[in-house]
């Protein structure tokens, strides 16, 4: 039976199945709860781990790094600042092959300071060799968080599990958490490869000269394009287990029907359009796509769930000032190399926590009638705000 | 679906609210969903919650715009606009005050029920917190859910004598309103 439990908990109760032997996290707004909880599970005496207090995200990202590499399963979470000051350590993290599971509680970055809700922290590290999942609802948060473990530990690569600030960590909701029995059935007890052992000693992090550094990057990208199968793969085992799928890598979440439209986007904003899908029932059904996964780049994925669309409107949680989105210019990309590709239209909404009404939607589908392609616009700025020569 | 804002000050227990509301719907087999606005968090500054309460799973994840139902825990907020905003024709208001549901009804413009929430919590729990007592009379006039089912959800919170003294002032408040006299507003919604 469900319980009703805000997605924090939820997510802290998902990490304490995992049997994580660290835990390292500095507190930051929305990603404050996710370790309180955690907190309580070992206090109560629920969850044995190491809960390691740090003086920052700095340390925490290091703690987790050094925990990982000498052979115990780690957590840590973050958001905004807090990932991009972690940002030094997530590339040597991802660089030095590392199984890490992060939850990035997604949250604006300053400045203008803002706590809310967009995707700019996890963007702004999408090259830092993570594979990175997006989730729709608490309940993927919680799936989501098993099947990273699984992931990260088979090929070796950390995985950064995104769930969008206050929207879903601050919301409660009916959840399933799984059993410990299917939870330790489907998640081996961790084995790291390469643990730092004095037995065995090893260098991790040594200085790569030019003669070999090509090389290692190359075998990074070769790695992460070689999870795409893993990712799916982890998925559908998940679900032979609890009977619930997370999305793979690319989901078409409401088939469309004739007028060749579709939505795609990312995170919790989905459920919003799905809803508004069926409202506005005099408007054409568009065919509404999810991008999971969005490192590595699911090329093969998007262009199927494309097939056959006439226009494609992405929906942006991020902004690359001066270059527009960043979803969209990946997204319009991998589809240039379809027979047909849909016009793709790129648009940014909810930045730093505008709400997502669903009264969007029908915007969205305006967007995707234009004369134009939308190469690229902020469908809810409001001009009205700003002086003339900026609007 | 039936759509709840909360209304209320930093302090007063809203995000607790929505999440006793939602939790008891969750047990009782329903989908529900419960969040809060976050603004500046400090005690005293106007903030809001929102519940959704459903037959079949919530999709949408915006702020509640139109609700059929509105809930004051602070009666000073009733000078700020926005406590009424978009509440849907035939919402009610429950108000959280001491004055008479005719003289808020006749202010508002709209059909408000006061509850002296902060009083019976005073009694109670020797506290004026009032998001129990407000919960269990929107329980008593909507009927939605059996006020038994926010027994059930303090009991995952509360223990021993603390507890007992909420469920004194739940059923206490749940018998100062009218039996579902709000139930027509549910049924319109077809919920």
């Amino acid at each position: 039976m469900p319980q009703a439990l805000e997605g924090s908990q939820a997510i802290a109760r998902a990490v304490a199945l995992c049997r994580p032997g660290v835990v390292a996290a500095y507190p930051i707004t929305p990603q404050t709860h996710i370790v309180e909880n955690i907190s309580k599970l070992v206090a109560d005496g629920e969850l044995h781990c190491e809960l390691v207090s740090v003086e920052s995200e700095f340390s925490a990202a290091s703690v987790v790094l050094g925990a990982a590499a000498a052979g115990s399963r780690a957590y840590t979470a973050s958001a905004s600042q807090g990932i991009l000051l972690m940002s030094e350590v997530l590339y040597n993290i991802a660089g030095l092959r590392v199984p890490l599971v992060l939850t990035c509680a997604n949250r604006a970055v300053s400045a203008p300071l803002s706590i809310w809700n967009d995707h700019q922290d996890s963007m702004a590290v999408r090259d830092a060799g993570w594979i990175q999942l997006y989730c729709a609802d608490n309940q993927e948060a919680v799936d989501t968080t098993i099947q990273a473990y699984r992931i990260s530990e088979r090929l070796e690569l950390p995985v950064m599990v995104c769930v969008d600030g206050f929207t879903l960590t601050h919301t409660l909701e009916p959840i399933e958490l799984p059993t410990q029995a299917q939870v330790d059935g489907y998640l081996p007890p961790y084995r790291f490869s390469r643990a730092l052992d004095p037995m065995r000693p090893l260098s991790m992090g040594e200085l790569v000269s030019p003669a070999y550094f090509t090389e290692v990057r190359h075998t990074h990208h070769v790695a992460l394009r070689g999870a795409l199968p893993e990712i799916e793969a982890a998925d559908a085992d998940w679900a032979e287990v609890c009977g619930r799928h997370s999305g793979g890598l690319v989901e078409v979440v409401r088939e469309g029907e004739g007028g060749g439209i579709g939505i795609l986007s990312i995170g919790s904003v989905t459920g919003t359009f799905a809803d508004a899908a069926e409202q506005y029932t005099e408007l054409p059904a568009a065919r509404l796509i999810r991008l999971r996964c969005f490192r590595p780049f699911p090329d093969e994925a998007l262009r199927a769930a494309c097939a056959g669309l006439s226009d494609l409107v992405v929906v942006e949680r991020a902004l690359s000032p001066g270059a527009g989105g960043i979803v969209g210019t990946e997204v319009r990309a991998a589809l240039r190399e379809m027979d047909e590709p849909p016009r793709v239209h790129d648009v940014a909404v909810g930045l730093g926590g505008r709400d997502v009404p669903l009264e969007l939607y029908p915007r969205l589908i305006e967007v995707a009638r234009g004369e134009q392609e939308t190469r690229f616009s902020i469908l809810d700025l409001e001009p009205d705000k700003l002086p003339e020569e900026v609007r | 679906m039936i759509e709840i804002r909360i209304h209320g000050r930093g302090g007063q227990g809203n995000v607790v609210a929505a999440y006793l509301l939602a939790t008891a719907a969750i047990d009782e087999g329903h989908h529900a969903q419960a969040f809060p606005t976050f603004g500046a968090e400090r005690r005293g500054a106007p903030v809001a919650a929102f519940v959704r309460l459903a037959p079949k799973p919530i999709l949408r994840r915006c702020e509640v715009r139109e609700p059929h139902f509105v809930i004051v825990q602070d009666p000073t907020l009733l000078k700020n606009a926005g406590v009424k905003a978009g509440l849907r024709p035939g919402g009610r208001i429950l108000v959280n005050s001491t004055r008479s549901a005719g003289e808020l009804t006749e202010r508002l413009g709209v059909e408000t029920l006061s509850l002296p929430a902060a009083q019976l919590a005073r009694e109670h729990l020797g506290r004026p917190v009032p998001n129990t007592a407000l919960l269990a009379a929107f329980l008593a006039l909507t009927t939605v859910l059996p006020v038994e089912s926010l027994l059930k959800a303090l009991q995952e919170r509360f223990r021993g004598e603390v507890l007992a003294r909420n469920e004194a002032l739940v059923r206490a408040a749940a018998g100062t309103v009218p039996q579902g006299a709000w139930k027509e507003v549910i049924d319109a919604a077809g919920a």
